[in-house]
C-alpha cells in the first residue's frame, strides 16, 4: 500500500435517514435502478445492499424495546419521554450501510480470477472486465454486501469510488451526507474520532452506543468502514460477530487432503478385500 | 405496522422447532437474510458436485480395476469419468454464463479460492481422463493408457474432496460449520457413486470389489453425516427441516439399501443394476440435499445470528 489506508466511519447516531448518500452513489457510481417496489415493511424500500446499491440506509421502525435507546437523539440527549397515545413509545434507528473494505476479505480471498484485488488505499474493489460471474464471492462474504447482477452475471459493490480517491477527492456518499453521519478519511484518524463520539454519547446516558468494526482484532482484521451504533448490530440486519472463513482455510485444505487419501486408501482396501472373483 | 427489528421471522415450511437447543432470543432486520445466498442454479452446481466425485472416485476405481484383472469393468469406469467430467465442466461453464468467461479460471492459481484451484486440478484431470478413456475403448497406446489412468486416479480423489472446501469456504452456516466434516461426506458420497456405476456397468463376474466398496462407502456417509449433524448444533435444522432434509433421509435410504442391496444379491445382474442405480441416485441426492441446507441457512437470518452471539459471548 503506498498511500495511507483510508475508510469510513458511520456515526448513526446522527444519521437523519435522508438517503443523500443513497443517492449520490447511484448517481456518481452510474448505478442502474434496482426496481421501484415498495417493501411495504417500513421507509426503507432499498431492502439491502447489493449489486446496484453499494450505500442501504437502514429504517429501524419499531415499539422501542424496554430500557434500549430512543431516537432521534439531539445533541446526545435522547428525546423526550413522552409516551405514544397507546402506551408504547416507538423509536427510529438508522444506519446507512457500506461494503466494510474487510482487513482480511473472504470476497477478494476467494475470487478465483483476482478480479477482486486491494488498492493502494488499502480497500477492495472489483475489476469488471476480469469478474467472469462465477459468484462465488456473493456467499463468503460474511456481511452480504457483493452480489451479482442479474442479466449481467458479474459481481459489483461499493468501490469506496476508487476513482475520486485517486484525484484527492472524498467519495460521494461521505460529501453528499449532510449531517457528517459519514466520515470519510485515514482509518486511524477516524478510530480516534469514533472513540471520543462514544464516550460523548455514554456520558449523556446514552449507554446503548457502541463501535462496530472498529477493531483490527475482529473476525475480519478490522473493517475499512466501521459504524457507530446504538443498539445490537443484528437490530440493523449487521452479523454480530463475523469471520472471514478463508481463516479456517489451512484446516479445510488438511481434511479435504485427509479426504482424498481415505479415498485412495479407501478404494485400494475394497479391492484387497474383494481379492479374486469366485467362479 | 409491523414490529421491525425484534420481529421472529417466519420459517418456511416449518414444522415446529425440536427442543434440541433452548429457542434462542434472536432480533434481526426486518427478517431480512444477514448473508447473501449464492446465486448458483441447484442442477448446476450441486450436479457439478455429483458428477466431480462421480468422476474422480471413478477414475482410482478404474485403476483398481485395471490392476487386479477385471477389464471391462475398469473400461466402464474409464468411460463414466470421462463423460461425467465433462459434464462436470459443462455445467460450470453454464453457470457462468458465458463460455468465454472460462477462460478467466486459469489466470492466476490461488490457494486461497479453492474455486481457483479445482479449476486447475479439473485442467490436469481432464485430460488424464480422457487419455485414460480413449485409449481403453479403442484399445491403442496401452501404455500412454495405463500413464492416463494412474494419473486420473491420482488427482481424482482431490477432484471429488475439494468441492467440500469449494462449499465450506463460503460465510453460509450450514456449509462453513461443517469444514471439517464436508470433504469427508462428499469423498464417501463419491465412493458410493462410483461403486454405483461399478454395479450398474460392470459385468457382475467382476463386481465383488464394487460390492465392497458400496458397504464402506455407506458406512462412512452415515457416520460422517451424523458427525456433521452434531457439530452443527442448531443450524443442523437445516439439515433435517423442509427440502433439504426431506433430499438427505432419502439419500440415506437410498444409500443403505443399494449398498445392503449390493452386498446380498449384487452377483445378480438385475439386482447388481437396481443396487447400483440406488446408490448412484443416493449420491445424487447428498450432494442436493446439502446444496440445499446450505441455501436455507442462507436465506434465515437466525442461522447466522444465534450462533454468531453464542461465539460473541464466550
Ligand atoms: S464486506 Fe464483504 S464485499 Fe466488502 S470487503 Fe468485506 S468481504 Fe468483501
Ligand atoms: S463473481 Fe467475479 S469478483 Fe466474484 S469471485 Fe467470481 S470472478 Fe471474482
Amino acid at each position: 500500500m503506498s498511500e495511507e489506508r483510508v475508510g469510513f466511519f458511520t456515526d448513526t447516531s446522527v444519521c437523519i435517514g435522508c438517503k443523500a448518500c443513497e443517492v449520490a452513489c447511484k448517481e456518481w457510481n452510474a448505478i442502474p435502478e434496482d426496481g421501484l417496489e415498495l417493501t411495504g415493511m417500513s421507509y426503507d424500500n432499498t431492502r439491502a445492499l447489493g449489486a446496484s446499491t453499494w450505500r442501504h440506509v437502514a429504517f429501524v421502525e419499531q415499539p422501542r424495546p424496554d430500557g434500549r435507546t430512543r431516537l432521534p437523539l439531539a445533541d446526545g440527549q435522547q428525546a423526550a419521554e413522552e409516551p405514544a397515545p397507546d402506551g408504547g413509545e416507538v423509536r427510529w434507528l438508522m444506519s446507512s450501510d457500506v461494503c466494510k473494505h474487510c482487513t482480511h476479505a473472504a470476497c477478494l480471498d476467494v475470487c478465483p480470477t483476482g478480479s477482486l484485488f486491494r488498492t493502494e488505499f488499502g480497500t477492495v474493489v472489483v475489476q469488471q472486465d476480469i469478474c467472469n460471474g462465477c459468484g462465488y464471492c456473493v456467499p463468503a462474504c460474511p456481511y452480504g454486501v457483493i452480489e451479482q447482477r442479474p442479466a449481467d452475471g458479474r459481481a459489483f459493490k461499493c468501490t469506496l469510488c476508487y476513482d475520486r480517491l485517486g484525484t484527492g477527492l472524498e467519495p460521494a456518499c461521505a460529501k453528499a451526507c449532510p449531517t457528517e453521519s459519514i466520515q470519510f478519511g485515514p482509518l486511524e484518524e477516524l478510530r480516534e474520532r469514533a472513540a471520543l463520539r462514544v464516550d460523548e454519547l455514554h456520558r449523556a446516558g446514552v449507554t446503548d452506543a457502541r463501535l462496530y468494526g472498529h477493531d483490527p482484532d475482529n473476525g475480519v482484521g478490522g473493517d475499512g468502514a466501521f459504524f457507530l451504533l446504538l443498539d445490537e448490530p443484528e437490530v440493523y440486519g449487521l452479523p454480530p460477530d463475523p469471520v472471514v472463513t478463508t481463516r479456517d482455510l489451512p484446516a479445510m485444505w488438511r481434511h479435504a487432503g485427509a479426504a482424498a487419501v481415505s479415498l485412495l486408501g479407501g478404494i485400494a482396501l475394497t479391492f484387497v478385500l474383494a481379492g479374486r472373483e469366485r467362479r | 405496522m409491523t414490529s421491525a427489528g425484534s420481529s421472529t421471522p417466519r420459517t418456511r415450511g416449518r414444522r415446529g422447532d425440536r427442543p434440541m437447543v433452548p429457542k434462542a432470543e434472536f432480533e434481526s432486520y426486518y427478517g431480512r437474510p444477514v448473508i447473501k445466498a449464492p446465486s448458483w442454479a441447484a442442477t448446476d452446481i450441486a450436479g457439478y458436485f455429483f458428477l466431480g466425485g462421480l468422476a474422480g472416485a471413478g477414475s482410482v476405481f478404474a485403476a483398481g480395476a485395471h490392476l487386479t484383472g477385471r477389464p471391462r469393468t475398469a473400461t466402464a469406469l474409464k468411460v463414466s469419468s470421462l463423460a461425467a467430467v465433462s459434464l462436470s465442466a459443462a455445467a460450470l461453464v453454464h453457470d457462468l454464463g458465458r463460455p468465454g468467461r472460462f477462460a478467466n479460471m486459469l489466470r492466476v492459481l490461488k490457494p486461497t479460492s479453492p474455486m481457483s484451484v479445482g479449476s486447475w486440478l479439473l485442467s490436469a484431470y481432464g485430460p488424464a481422463a480422457g487419455v485414460a478413456a480413449a485409449s481403453a475403448v479403442t484399445g491403442k497406446a496401452p501404455r500412454i493408457g495405463a500413464l492416463g489412468t494412474g494419473a486420473a486416479a491420482l488427482v481424482g480423489p482431490a477432484v471429488a474432496s475439494y468441492t467440500g472446501v469449494l462449499a465450506a469456504d463460503t460465510a453460509v452456516p450450514a456449509w462453513h460449520g461443517v469444514h471439517r466434516e464436508l470433504p469427508y461426506l462428499f469423498v464417501a458420497s463419491a465412493t458410493a457413486a462410483a461403486a454405483g456405476m461399478a454395479l450398474v456397468t460392470g459385468p457382475t463376474g467382476e463386481n465383488r470389489p464394487a460390492r465392497c466398496a458400496a458397504g464402506l462407502a455407506a458406512l462412512a456417509d452415515t457416520a460422517v453425516a451424523a458427525a456433521a449433524e452434531r457439530r452443527l448444533g442448531m443450524v443442523a435444522e437445516t439439515w433435517r427441516e423442509g427440502r433439504p432434509g426431506t433430499l438427505l433421509r432419502t439419500a440415506r435410504v437410498l444409500t443403505v439399501s443399494g449398498a445392503v442391496g449390493a452386498a446380498v444379491l449384487g452377483r445378480h445382474r438385475g439386482a447388481a443394476i437396481a443396487s447400483g442405480l440406488a446408490l448412484l441416485a443416493g449420491s445424487a441426492c447428498t450432494r442436493f440435499g446439502v446444496f440445499a441446507a446450505g441455501i436455507a441457512s442462507a436465506e434465515d437470518p437466525k442461522y447466522t445470528v444465534v450462533p454468531q452471539r453464542e461465539t460473541k459471548r464466550t
